[in-house]
């Protein structure tokens, strides 16, 4: 706990300075503490039938900007100069009046069932536009993700770094009783609109994770009674059970980064070890030999690395090792056990679970596992996934009691903008896919 | 295994059936609709060649302490009981299926409930019992029996369940 609060201190003192100077950039670097004020006009409908979609698109890339935490959006009723039209020329005076550092305006047209947004971008005080002009296709159905690619492209002017607007999360969504909860797989925008189910609940399931380009699903079920890795096709919701052999139970699987290959933890008598897996044949190389818990191996982005738990020291810690297996060395150090880490795709930070005094904390720490940070504090909070820029941190939260019920949160690499995913039902086990093409 | 769909289609005794799912919340005791099932269909509790007289008179489970997998001395007398009957009784096969409490991670919890089941497996296999008819499975910690988050639940829960089933229909 106390060194949540030294690290939370150290955040605000080290929140970077807004005061302009030069063209609009926000580094990302230990968090925001003022946001940054932005103006979005309501994107002119170019025909009639265009007018609600260019409303409702307008309003889920103010959300989007805003929900980062980064940005803040200044409301039309302070506006001056109404932008009305996406070709008029910008009145800087009267948006730097009202202190909107970034102008986000655009247009949209509907044809059919076909959808298309231009948009522009203004750096207010520097009185200059911010790249060129963008266009996206697509479709009216497809119109929130039309808005989230806007948001992506505006969030990448400001910051320099990628988006995750446009992504998508595989999860486990829950109902009913502790002691007779329904599980099984779905899939949501990375706002949680969009839910879709991708099996019944017919068997206990666990744990998806997306392949590397979203196309495909690991999980873990227990449809057979004993735990087994199944991949499903995103796309088809066709599953195929892995191959393992006959006996073996499969648990805890990631894919490799070339989406090829499995890494997974296998149960034999009462020894799990971390294995690697050919998905096409079936083949598979033991990775760790240790008659201790080996389980959650997560990939470095380059391929080259995993990332693990085990309780061979006595309780559960992390330890970094070659892909091919080998010697490992212990990264983490701290009070308390260490679990599920996840290396960012920036390859900087593994985020991690830890359980210490009788809580649980979603954590970060640099690979050598100095840097140690923990993001968040409750109950249970367990599992945490990485946005595709390494940014922003999901996970599950459980509450307490007999009444207990899961759901997914998020949360900045820096600690702040901690917020619910908003869903229907219960929800756990997250695992955020890349941004979509 | 084909076991599985024999005992499946043993409708005649249905509490052997239905324990043989092994994706079931703590089988056997607790389960009131396959006890009464069991007590209509068979002798019940009194007949020691019975599954309700493994699962009731003899227990069908062992429980540990935090995080660990060790047998207690409890835990033995249940499974020296567990052990001749499954002797007497060579007809059955046994799955062993380990439980966490919620206290974890899912994974290590998965782990965990193989520690626990093995300790179980072995400890038949030391009395006696063939290993060919022990399996063992875990659900970590997502089959909670109670589901209160105290020590008193959170006991219950750490358990290893042996699950019986029919081998054959000799």
């Amino acid at each position: 706990m106390k060194r949540f609060l030294i690290a939370l201190v150290t955040l605000v003192l080290a929140g970077p300075a807004l005061a302009q100077s030069g063209p609009l950039r926000l580094t990302i670097t230990d968090g925001v503490i003022e946001p940054l004020p932005f103006a979005v006009p309501s994107f002119e409908p170019e025909n009639a039938e265009a007018a609600q979609v260019a409303a409702d698109m307008t309003r889920l890339i103010a959300q989007d900007l805003s929900g980062t935490g980064l940005f803040r959006e200044i409301p039309a009723s302070a506006f001056i100069s109404a932008h009305s039209s996406f070709t008029q020329t910008v009145a800087y005076p009267d948006w730097r009046a009202i202190n909107a550092q970034a102008l986000v305006t655009g247009a949209v047209m509907v044809a059919g069932n076909q959808l298309v947004v231009k948009f522009r971008m203004y750096d207010v005080f520097s009185g200059a536009e911010m790249g060129g002009g963008l266009q996206f296709a697509g479709t009216v159905d497809g119109w929130r993700r039309m808005a989230h690619k806007v948001a992506d492209a505006a969030y990448g002017r400001i910051t320099g770094e990628g988006g995750y607007f446009d992504s998508r999360v595989v999860f486990v969504s829950e109902n009913g009783p502790k002691d007779n909860r329904q599980k099984r797989l779905a899939i949501m925008d990375f706002d949680g609109a969009n839910v879709q189910f991708l099996t019944d609940s017919s068997a206990l399931v666990l744990a998806p994770r997306f392949s590397p380009t979203g196309d495909r699903v690991l999980y873990t079920s227990f449809g057979s009674g004993f735990p087994r890795i199944n991949v499903l096709d995103v796309t088809s919701v066709g599953t195929r059970q892995l191959q393992t052999a006959e006996g073996e139970m499969a648990f805890s699987p990631r894919f490799s980064r070339d989406g090829t290959q499995v890494i997974y933890s296998l149960a034999n008598g009462g020894n799990t070890d971390i294995y690697r897996g050919d998905i096409a044949s079936g083949a598979s190389t033991r990775l760790t030999s240790a008659p201790s818990i080996e389980t959650a191996p997560s990939l470095s982005p380059d391929g080259s690395q995993i990332v693990f738990e085990s309780d061979r020291s006595g309780t559960q810690q992390l330890y970094i090792m070659s892909a091919n297996g080998g010697d490992a060395r212990r990264i983490s150090f701290g009070d308390g056990r260490y679990a599920t880490p996840v290396w960012s795709p920036r390859g900087d930070l593994i985020a991690f679970t830890k359980q210490n005094a009788g809580r649980f904390h979603i954590g970060v720490m640099r690979t050598d596992g100095s840097e140690e940070r923990l993001l968040t504090s409750s109950f249970l909070d367990e599992g945490p996934t990485w946005s595709p820029n390494g940014r922003v941190i999901m996970f599950m939260r459980e509450t307490q009691g007999a009444g207990g019920t899961s759901s997914l949160y998020s949360v900045d690499v820096s600690g702040r903008n901690l917020k619910p995913v908003p869903l229907p039902n219960g929800a756990s086990d997250p695992s955020w896919g890349p941004l979509q093409p | 295994m084909t076991f599985l769909t024999k005992a499946a289609l043993l409708g005649l005794i249905v509490v052997t059936a239905g324990c043989t799912r092994p994706d079931r919340f703590g089988a056997g005791a607790d389960d009131a609709a396959a006890n009464a099932a069991a007590q209509t269909d068979q002798a019940g509790a009194n007949d020691p060649t019975s599954p309700l007289f493994f699962n009731q008179t003899i227990g069908d489970r062992v429980l540990f302490t935090v995080d660990t997998s060790t047998l207690t001395a409890q835990g033995k007398t249940i499974l020296d009981g567990q052990a001749r009957w499954l002797q007497t009784n060579a007809d059955y096969l046994a799955i062993i299926e380990g439980h966490a409490d919620e206290q974890g991670t899912r994974e290590y919890n998965i782990g965990l409930g193989f520690r626990r089941a093995n300790a179980v497996r072995e400890y038949l296999v030391s009395q006696g019992v063939p290993s060919a008819r022990l399996r063992v499975t875990s659900y970590g910690k997502e089959r909670p029996i109670q589901v209160c988050s105290e020590e008193s639940c959170y006991a219950a829960n750490r358990r290893a369940v042996t699950v019986i089933s029919i081998a054959s229909l000799s």
